[in-house]
């Protein structure tokens, strides 16, 4: 058996800014106290504050203008929830009537029991023993998808599963890259063609699982976990090349969605899958993509 | 070691994966992360180097000091290990939370440093039971991203290799007391032979198999873990010492597997580490430094 080991010297280090550099036109990029409008007849958004009648940035990024609500949209923040979005979460502490839930957001967001789906969709109330099952269902650790229903006047996100396809996740593994790389859409579930399903959080979290055959109408809403199941050679090959793609395209700054992802996945294809972990290889699949991403925009 | 949260589900999967020998990011069970190497980054330090390993951030300065040596060994130089666990890494080790961890890289450290076959303490004499050189090694832990312990001890080699002794031109004896002088000239130094300073090399167990350099989700997924510390002598690898982590219970049988994969790993890291620091110290020359740094 060999043993693949490469030390890099920091002299052959790849230079990331090169890539951004291939982009056309680049935003104006405000720093933070800098003039964006005189206050008058603009209303002030996030990312802003008003001072000696100027709307001035307060964070770092790109100025965005609806109207005449001014804000400004920051590279790198952390997960700031709206309604609607679909997350990938973990679950960090078992409270009385609820979980608390960790959804890379300023504060734990929250998953109250009465907005979890029984097991098979049944409708009741829900009771004490249900209270005292809490923990089988989800324990300290365990994953789930789920989408915000509610923001609390804190800031904290209230989190529900809508339907027997959120819930708890089973085998696969979990990315973490910046909220701002995830692009907003509104199909957040892929079975991608290669042959893994990818939820795509809006908070950062990417989950990366084997496309389940049986797909039965509606899910099964992770109650039936496949622990005895043996995940095929050629579907870990798939998550793992899919995983060091995304990793790829995260540290090359691209947008991750769809498109991006399976044409970062074919880019790989000339390549081991622990080869993926190079940072030649890893330049090279961000700029073949965004070539190619550039091109179909054409 | 800083703690991962991970589900059941995950767990099974990573098993798995170490059972069919393909894990989450597409190694086998002796495959490392690549490395990022550089030395000489810090210039008032008399050696230096900083190691990336994926995740896992690791940057070790080397001082030198004129000592009195150990009255049981006096022909031999003193050698002392310092970990900072930076809340830079992750924030539970702020104030006294990363002692616990720093202490056990110390102990790791002495431990295989202790042998005087793994490291030639005679070199650093300079008087014997008079004078002698006393190397700090600061380590400094920036992040954290799994298997610590090989990453701190290729850096600590590395920094090894980097350091730098003044070359003592004279000395001079008046009345019992001892002077030495050092030569003025920056690049009249000595540097300190590194090919049996040791390597320690982290073999986890996971399942029913051993594997090297595993991440941060892996060691979660482990019940104990073994550090190899291995020594090369004449183009061999000899062990200088082991410990075990982890509260779990390891098989004779499995221990004998760690120790033969932690040799063999071992040997392959040596070759490649001393490899890679005489491409440096090539390219980079001797005289003008091209540091790059944590720029880039």
């Amino acid at each position: 058996m060999s043993t693949n080991a490469a030390i890099d010297l920091a002299l052959d280090r790849v230079d990331w800014r090169d890539l951004a550099a291939q982009t056309e036109e680049q935003p104006r990029v405000y720093t933070p106290g800098e003039v964006l409008m005189p206050e008058a007849g603009f209303m002030r958004g996030h990312g802003t504050f008003v001072e000696d009648e100027n709307i001035k940035s307060s964070v770092a990024g790109v100025i965005q203008k609806v109207n005449k609500l001014i804000s400004v949209r920051p590279l790198k923040s952390r997960y700031v929830g709206e309604i609607g979005d679909v997350v990938v979460a973990r679950v960090s502490e078992v409270q009385q009537k609820r979980w608390r839930v960790d959804t890379n957001s300023r504060l734990d967001s929250i998953l109250l029991l009465s907005s979890v789906n029984l097991p098979g969709g049944e409708l009741r109330r829900r009771s004490a023993e249900d209270e005292q099952m809490m923990r089988r269902y989800l324990d300290e650790g365990d994953l789930i998808s789920a989408e915000v229903q509610n923001i609390f006047e804190e800031g904290s996100l209230s989190l529900y599963t809508r339907s027997l396809k959120y819930g708890k996740l089973s085998q696969g593994i979990l990315v973490k890259v910046f909220p701002a790389l995830v692009k907003r859409r509104k199909m957040h579930f892929h079975n991608l063609p290669c042959g893994a399903s990818v939820i795509l959080g809006n908070n950062g979290y990417i989950w990366i699982s084997p496309t389940k055959g049986q797909e039965e109408e509606g899910g099964e809403g992770g109650f039936a976990q496949n622990l005895n199941e043996h995940v095929p050679r050629a579907d870990r090959e798939v998550i793992a090349r899919l995983r060091n793609s995304i990793l790829a395209l995260a540290k090359c700054k691209l947008m991750i969605y769809d498109t991006s992802i399976q044409y970062a996945y074919e880019e790989s294809l000339r390549y081991e899958a622990h080869e993926l972990l190079q940072q030649n290889a890893i330049y090279d699949i961000g700029q073949q993509t965004q070539a190619r991403l550039r091109d179909a925009d054409e | 070691m800083a703690y991962v949260a991970l589900s059941e589900a995950e767990k099974t999967y990573i098993l798995h994966g170490v059972e069919d020998d393909f894990r989450c990011d597409g190694r086998s069970r002796r495959d490392y992360r690549p490395m990022d190497l550089e030395t000489g980054l810090v210039s008032n330090a008399s050696g230096s180097a900083r190691l990336r390993l994926a995740n896992t951030d690791i940057l070790v300065g080397v001082k030198t000091e004129i000592d009195v040596p150990n009255p049981l060994t006096p022909e031999f130089g003193k050698l002392e290990f310092f970990v900072d666990c930076s809340a830079n890494a992750t924030p539970e080790f702020e104030g006294r939370g990363g002692s616990d961890l720093a202490q056990e890289l110390i102990l790791s450290l002495q431990n295989a440093y202790e042998s005087p076959l793994a490291f030639n303490y005679r070199t650093l004499c300079l008087i014997p039971g008079q004078q002698c050189w006393k190397l700090y090694i600061d380590i400094l832990i920036l992040e954290c991203g799994g298997n610590l312990h090989d990453a701190v001890s290729l850096a600590a080699k590395a920094a090894l290799f980097n350091t730098k002794l003044p070359r003592v031109t004279a000395t001079m004896l008046d009345a019992g007391i001892t002077d030495l002088i050092i030569s003025d000239n920056p690049y009249d130094c000595t540097r300190i032979g590194i090919e049996t300073v040791p390597l320690l090399v982290t073999v986890c167990k996971i399942g029913d198999y051993v594997l090297v350099d595993p991440s941060a989700e892996e060691e979660v997924c482990s019940t104990v873990s073994m550090v190899v510390s291995v020594s090369m002598r004449n183009g061999q690898a000899f062990l200088s010492g082991t410990h075990l982590t982890g509260g779990g219970a390891m098989h004779r049988d499995t221990m004998r597997n760690c120790l033969e994969l932690g040799l063999a790993i071992g040997e392959h890291l040596d070759r490649l580490l001393t490899k890679m620091l005489n491409l440096e110290q090539q390219r980079v020359g001797l005289k003008r430094p091209q540091i790059v740094g944590f720029l880039k």
